[in-house]
């Protein structure tokens, strides 16, 4: 039994596979890309796929077909295709054809042709057939498009066992490598592609994900980049040769192919040289771009990227504080300058996982590919009819706390046994002690938010320093470090432990089951210890 | 460890103060191992403890399942890497592979799983890419080892010569454990038999048909063996056809030399076992018992009849004695008896008369003689019981009594007819 890993990109589709112990493998198709362009091009009766198919948008770009991904399940009158170059889908009874050597070829068939060659690519690894797949889609993704593409990857002989949403995918890619899905914290998935990108808040709440919010642009992503980086380097070709490279479309293929070509050296190393052979009326071109100088080009989209981030968590209600990571997803979240931009964003405790800042985190890109081959490797032992079951509504659609449970402890500070997001049924212990004191209460509570500020001092600099920058010294603000704290709210119930020994071991224990009754345990850690119940309910 | 101190305070029991806040339904993401935990929960119901002890057993299997995982992590020798490519066939391909545990029993899906994880090891790209020079040596036989393996003929004919690593016979003169011994050779050579399934050599308590149908069907071993891997290669090239054939007929009657000894040798393990096999032994000491045994039960019988024979005659002999001795001293008896009833009757006789004799003849005297001739013969007239009766009636009677009795008894005789009244003078 082999199961994979898709995920179809408008820019690329990644294929993985999940060989037990949660050991993930990207796999590379065999012109060896592991990110492979969904790229389709068709010269004369020849189809080339990926790499090789975008590598013809230069000659033959009305028989290339890229960028295709979101018109599927959709009428030619919702589609707006500005960002899309290579052929351009035009209206068939409102519905979306490419016109590809003087045949209509519709959307579906595109993707259906794409998805066997994954499917070849990824038999070709593992030699064996492929018999399932898990699928990721984007979140706004309709009903109506998310059955279209079961039925096109159907046509291609791939079964489809699940569709799952791209965040939760790369989430639980980046989750599962460090077997940190147990961590309750809200994450912000950031993810930014070649034409749209993506963003979702998910909270973990003992390893049941939860979509908080979304936000999608279009337009925005990885072609930006590259379009402002061909801008800069038309500029200077202009400058150098007085010739318009932009006003022929080779030229500007061949700018835009080699552009993408820096802009992913750059991420890696500072500085870069841009050749093109007879970029315009037969002048090579020759330079050489820093790092710098691209970031301070590309300042526009990358701040629009940031801003982006902002909304999204603008829009879910939460503030920057209440995030506690950061995934950057996406090709175009290899630039270092993202995931630095980003990171002022926040506070200093929130981590940004990001390959410019760790070096040990996954290639972005193929996240999403790896979060779908676990699901992938999860579900294969299970029937068809199990899984339809698991997703059916009344599982799916759960209750969740609107407000952190917690104890108060003997300082009158708030301890949370449940966070805030929890989904239920849930059960969840913490152990505590009784200190000195022979009789206790365990107080319930629900928690309260509320924001600390501290100011931090500033560490006075050496003298010499403080000479120079005297003037800037003046003019900063006192730093002020913002916290989130929850304080104990409305009491909710109380029980009692009495007669204890110094120093014994107690557990508190809430569960909360399907139907919202909340049962609160209290009991001494030994045999025969007493042991105090009760439940209560929700509004 | 655990830092968080409960506040002090008395209360009993449990108090609900107040409902918590209103819970939001959102839908959650159905992803990950908590997902699937979460919806098996709600779709079975399970409670905690009960999905918690449905876990445990879960992972148990799983660590099962994939005992399968190294397959192929195994190291090769320094030997086998610095192997000359153009001795290829010389090479442990197994070891190659990195299946030497495995050998004949990899299935083609280890085979393959095997191959690619030697590939990714040692593939050149990744030796210069890592530092060391251009060498593909090993590769190439790797390359050459899965060829093998790949083609079902080609396996057949390498795994024919693959005995390198079978257990082997032990040396005549040591004492060693038959079966712990000779099953592992069994089995790995059942491995080239046409036949199958082939008869196990057993334990000691196997009986003897199981032993002897082993040892037929081992005697008639027919082996799948086949010896072209060991040919010498056959040159190729046109210019010499005769050189050609020439190695071809060698190469078959290599072949044939081969076969043969591989069966003689089949032969000659067989036949050391059988040798060697202490349950034949056994079996033969039992036959012999049992004949032992069967020769006394027939002895046995004949014994039995001529004693038979004997206590029969003695018996009859002495049946035959006892019956004579009977027979004469029934007829002693009798003689006896009649002597003793012929001196009772005279007894009685004589004390009848005596009885009137002594009684004065009633009172007549004169009429003696014919009291007495009449006496006598009523006495001649007596039967012997009435004889006896009359002899105690009137044994110490007086002359009257006496006299009545006879009277009565002559009168008794007459109404019987036995006596005419007219002869009787007296007793009238």
């Amino acid at each position: 039994m082999s199961v994979i890993g898709i995920t179809f990109g408008n820019t690329s589709s990644s294929i993985a596979v999940a060989s037990g112990d949660s050991k993930v493998d990207v796999i590379a198709n065999p012109d060896g890309d592991r990110a492979i362009p969904s790229a389709l091009s068709y010269i004369n009766s020849d189809e080339y796929h990926g790499n090789q198919a975008l590598s013809r948008i230069i000659r033959n770009p009305e028989s290339t077909v890229v960028n295709f991904r979101d018109f599927i399940g959709k009428k030619f009158s919702e589609i707006n295709d500005k960002f899309s170059y290579g052929a351009k889908p035009q209206d068939d009874n409102d519905s979306i054809i490419y016109q590809i050597n003087g045949e209509k070829i519709s959307v579906s068939d595109l993707a259906a042709k794409h998805f066997k060659q994954l499917k070849l690519a990824a038999e070709d690894y593992i030699g064996k057939e492929v018999e399932g797949a898990v699928l990721t889609v984007p979140t706004n993704f309709t009903e109506h498009q998310r059955e279209e593409i079961i039925k096109i990857a159907e046509k291609a002989g791939l079964k489809i066992l699940q569709l799952i949403n791209e965040p939760s995918a790369a989430l639980l890619a980046n989750l599962s490598e460090d077997n940190k899905l147990d961590q309750d914290k809200i994450y912000v998935v950031g993810d930014f592609g070649g034409i749209r990108s993506d963003g979702a808040i998910i909270s973990v709440r003992g390893g049941v994900m939860t979509i908080l919010s979304t936000l999608h642009e279009y337009g925005l992503g990885g072609d930006l980049l590259d379009d402002s980086l061909s801008e800069f380097f038309a500029k200077e070709f202009e400058k150098k040769y007085q010739v318009n490279p932009r006003k022929n479309n080779r030229s500007l293929a061949k700018l835009k192919a080699e552009s993408i070509v820096v802009k992913k050296t750059l991420s890696n190393v500072q500085t870069s040289t841009c050749s093109i052979e007879s970029l315009a009326e037969g002048f090579d071109f020759h330079t050489s771009i820093n790092r710098l100088r691209y970031e301070l080009t590309a300042r526009q989209p990358l701040s629009k990227m940031t801003e982006f981030i902002e909304k999204l968590i603008e829009k879910a209600g939460l503030e920057p504080l209440d995030i506690d990571e950061v995934l950057l997803v996406g090709g175009s979240s290899n630039t270092p300058k993202l995931a630095s931009n980003i990171s002022y964003l926040f506070p200093e405790s929130t981590k940004i996982v990001s390959p410019s800042l760790d070096s040990q985190a996954l290639d972005p890109s193929e996240l999403i590919a790896r979060g779908a081959a676990l699901q992938a490797s999860l579900i294969q032992s299970f029937d068809e009819s199990e899984i339809k079951e698991s997703l059916q509504p009344i599982v799916v659609n759960t209750q969740h706390l609107n407000k952190p449970i917690g104890i108060k402890d003997s300082e009158g500070k708030f301890q949370p046994i449940l966070v805030a997001e929890t989904a239920y049924p849930i059960k969840k212990s913490i152990e505590v002690t009784n200190g000195e004191s022979s009789s206790v209460v365990v107080e319930l509570y629900e928690g309260k938010r509320t924001i600390k500020e501290t100011v931090v001092e500033r560490q006075p600099e050496s003298e010499e320093e403080e000479e120079d920058d005297d003037s800037d010294e003046s003019d900063e603000e006192p730093e002020i470090k913002k916290e989130v704290v929850y304080e104990v709210g409305t009491k909710l119930a109380e029980l009692g432990l009495n007669d204890l020994k110094p120093n014994a071991k107690l557990e508190v224990v809430v569960n909360i089951t399907q139907n919202g009754v909340l049962h609160l345990t209290g009991r001494e850690l030994k045999q025969g210890g007493q042991v105090v119940k009760g439940e209560i309910t929700s509004n | 460890m655990s830092s968080i101190v409960l506040p002090s305070g008395k209360v009993d029991g449990f108090k609900a103060d107040h409902k918590y806040s209103t819970p939001t339904r959102r839908p959650i993401e159905p992803v990950g191992r908590y997902f699937l935990a979460h919806a098996s929960r709600t779709l079975r119901g399970h409670t905690w403890s009960e999905f918690e002890k449905l876990e445990a057993e879960k992972n148990v299997k799983q660590i099962e399942k994939n005992e399968d995982d190294d397959l192929g992590d195994e190291e090769q020798s320094e030997e086998l890497l610095e192997h000359d490519p153009r001795e290829w066939k010389t090479a442990n391909l197994y070891a190659v592979l990195g299946l030497s545990h495995l050998r004949w029993k990899a299935n083609e899906d280890q085979i393959r799983r095997a191959h690619r994880k030697q590939v990714l090891k040692h593939h050149p790209d990744k030796k210069s890419a890592s530092g060391g020079l251009e060498h593909d040596s090993f590769f190439k036989i790797i390359q050459k080892a899965f060829e093998i393996m790949l083609d079902p003929i080609k396996r057949k004919q390498y795994d024919s010569i693959d005995t390198i690593n079978d257990p082997k016979p032990p040396t005549k003169s040591k004492d060693y454990d038959f079966f712990e011994v000779w099953t592992p050779i069994f089995e790995s050579e059942s491995r080239f038999s046409n036949k199958q399934p082939v008869p196990k050599l057993g334990d000691i308590n196997s009986t003897k048909d199981e032993v002897d149908q082993f040892y037929t069907f081992w005697s008639k071993f027919d082996s799948w063996k086949t010896f072209e891997f060991k040919d010498e290669d056959v040159p190729d090239d046109t210019a010499n056809r005769d050189h050609k054939r020439y190695i071809e007929r060698k190469n078959i009657s290599n072949r044939k030399k081969l076969k043969q000894e591989d069966n003689k040798r089949v032969i000659d393990l067989v036949e050391r076992a059988h040798n060697e096999d202490p349950r034949i032994k056994l079996f033969k000491e039992q036959a012999k018992k049992e004949k032992a045994a069967k020769k006394w039960d027939r002895e046995a019988g004949s014994r039995k009849a001529a004693e038979e024979i004997a206590a029969k005659k003695a018996a009859e002999e002495e049946a035959a004695k006892k019956a004579a001795e009977e027979a004469a001293a029934s007829k002693a008896n009798s003689k006896k008896a009649k002597e003793a009833a012929k001196a009772a009757k005279k007894k009685n006789k004589r004390n009848i008369r005596n009885a009137v004799k002594d009684n004065g003849y009633f009172g007549d005297e004169s009429k003696a003689t014919t009291i007495d001739a009449d006496v006598d013969l009523l006495i001649e007239k007596f039967d012997d019981i009435r004889l006896g009766e009359v002899a105690n009636k009137v044994k110490d009677q007086d002359a009257s009594s006496v006299k009545q009795i006879l009277q009565d008894v002559a009168k008794e005789l007459a109404s019987a007819g036995s006596i005419d009244v007219s002869h009787l003078k007296y007793f009238n």
